[in-house]
């Protein structure tokens, strides 16, 4: 490109410079400009329908009377068992990479696995749960198949956290620790672990969050979208906040299009309580972390 | 003996795989002891669930790509130069204020997606183009593209912001103006890195549920308009699965037929993804 700088090019590259770059601020504010659209739709359409009654009623045929009893109580019941499942898994394996395994071929092979598997759509864990869980284990529809199929689904977020948490304790900690005469486990155990704690937990709470927000696999092992009653044991069937939203809009009356609305809202709230708690640990492990 | 448990933990990622791969191969192999494979791959009609059936995946397959085009259409473009602005542009403070929105966006659940589609977007769509049905292909997609935006810009600042300083100094030392220096530079040099976050994107689009199952319809047919409803594979598996078809019959092994086919698309996509960035990569010192 051989052309003669002459002061009437320069002005022109720099308007098209100015114009460029009030293009891409616009561009970046396509996607927040949706997102305040998009909330305030929500509140707009949701605020009226909220209240009390709406947290402590069952699901209706009649919208005025329908509330999110049943399907609030099973996410909470989703969410704590997943927890169970999927923490003691998901921070074991990271513990396993990151501190025993050598590495070989086959830890590659583990670690490019889990990396496949974030990437797997969440609705392929649906239809693993569904033969797994629900036929072959014969659990049926039951809180236990949601919850174990959501653990499989959010493990390699927890582990690809938990590794990360874990390869930022400094190997002088655990160093020192040998020194001192420690065993392994003793040192991952008492310096570690703790070290990577709140590392560790702050994943987590990222993954559940994404757990509590899903809704195909559930529908896929075919969590019920009526449920008129609270779950008694890991056995009953159950429904959640997702497909009681999902149920709500997918019907014509506009009054249940407000429920689900007013539903989204208690599950963003849930969600920004969650992400809250992750950033308050957050900060705190970034505090402490002198080293 | 704690290390054997721990690695038994790490296996389990294994076993999740081969699980997925084990139930989907043997679901899909009883479908096609039934369903010929040539009829499965050519026929131009999908009705499983109604009396005269017909096992041709096509018209799904045409309605996930149709709505994935039209969400990359949106995506790519905004992903890519809203990345350039937070990489190259935004000064620290504006770059701190605008990530939250773009994380938060990032974070909402796809359900909460789909209920804007068809809630808000949809009812748009109809007033300027009157003849645009309820359920449409248009505003999943819409909607799908804004979903995609975080990801694709945040994967593709990082790629830019790992683009050595002294390459663009060296830029600005010949002449060239900021724009020059994003678009010749940064971009060509971070290429692979951006790529790589166009192909998840793709792969995203495609294994993306609830919003079309929500807002694209429930008619699986092959149509280039996007103003008609459609079905993609994903939005059948839900219909499939809400519906009273009796688990082990025909028509309910289609699911697994159409979950290997969505598996596969994405796996392909996941690994080449991976392969551009391990192969092309500049390592710059």
């Amino acid at each position: 490109m051989l052309q003669t700088p002459t002061p009437q090019r320069l002005r022109a590259r720099k308007a098209r410079g100015r114009l460029f770059e009030i293009v891409s601020l616009l561009a970046t504010f396509v996607a927040i400009v949706v997102l305040l659209l998009l909330l305030a739709d929500i509140f707009n359409r949701g605020l009226g329908a909220l209240s009390w009654d709406f947290l402590n009623s069952f699901p209706s045929r009649f919208p005025e009377q329908a509330g999110i009893k049943s399907a609030l109580w099973g996410s909470i019941w989703l969410l704590a068992l997943t927890a169970v499942f999927s923490f003691p898994i998901g921070v074991s394996a990271a513990i396993y990479l990151n501190e025993f395994a050598s590495r070989g071929r086959l830890t590659t092979i583990i670690q490019t696995n889990i990396s496949n598997l974030a990437g797997v759509p969440s609705i392929i864990y649906g239809l693993l749960g569904l033969e797994l869980f629900v036929r072959t284990l014969q659990l049926e529809r039951s809180l236990i198949a949601g919850a174990l199929t959501m653990s499989l689904l959010v493990l390699p977020i927890i582990i690809v956290a938990a590794q990360e948490a874990l390869r930022a304790v400094p190997d002088s900690i655990r160093e020192g620790s040998y020194a001192l005469g420690a065993t392994k486990v003793e040192t991952i155990w008492h310096h570690v672990v703790p070290l990577a704690l709140p590392g560790i937990l702050t994943g987590n709470i990222l993954a559940l969050s994404r757990a509590i927000g899903e809704t195909a696999p559930l529908i896929t092992i075919g969590a019920l979208t009526f449920v008129a009653f609270l779950p008694d044991s890991l056995s009953s069937p159950f429904t959640a906040l997702p497909i009681q939203v999902f149920n709500w809009v997918s019907r014509p009356q506009a009054a249940f299009h407000d429920r689900a609305a007013a539903a989204i809202i208690v599950l963003l709230v849930l969600l920004l309580a969650m992400n809250a708690g992750a950033i308050f640990l957050r900060n705190r492990y970034q505090r402490r972390a002198a080293w | 003996m704690i290390r054997s448990f721990l690695a038994v933990c790490a296996f389990l990622s294994i076993f999740t795989t081969l699980g997925i791969v084990a139930v989907l191969v043997f679901e899909t192999w009883g479908f096609f002891q039934e369903v010929s494979i040539l009829e499965y791959f050519t026929s131009a009609e999908w009705t499983p669930l109604f009396s005269e059936k017909h096992f041709g995946i096509l018209p799904l397959l045409a309605g996930t790509l149709e709505v994935t085009a039209g969400a990359m259409f949106l995506a790519l473009p905004i992903g890519l130069t809203s990345a350039i602005y937070l990489s190259e542009y935004a000064p620290d403070g504006a770059r701190r204020a605008i990530k939250p929105f773009l994380e938060v966006l990032a974070g909402i659940p796809t359900v909460v997606y789909g209920y804007f589609a068809l809630l808000f977007i949809s009812p748009i769509l109809r007033a300027i183009f009157p003849d645009t049905s309820v359920f449409n292909a248009a505003s999943a997609s819409i909607v799908m593209g804004i979903m995609i935006v975080p990801m694709v810009s945040s994967l593709s600042e990082d790629a830019m912001t790992a683009v050595p300083r002294s390459l663009r100094e060296a830029s600005y030392a010949l002449g060239a103006t900021k724009m020059e220096v994003s678009l010749r530079v940064v971009v060509p040099s971070a290429l692979s890195g951006i790529i790589a976050a166009f192909i998840l994107a793709i792969s995203r689009a495609i294994g993306e549920t609830m919003i079309v199952a929500i807002a694209a319809g429930q008619q699986p047919r092959l149509t280039l308009n996007p103003l008609e409803a459609i079905q993609t594979m994903t939005a059948y598996i839900v219909q499939v699965s809400l519906g009273d078809t009796p688990t082990g019959t025909l028509e309910f092994r289609t699911i697994f037929a159409v979950g290997m086919t969505l598996f596969v698309m994405t796996l392909v996509l996941n690994i080449i993804s991976q392969l551009v960035l391990r192969r092309f990569r500049e390592a710059y010192r």
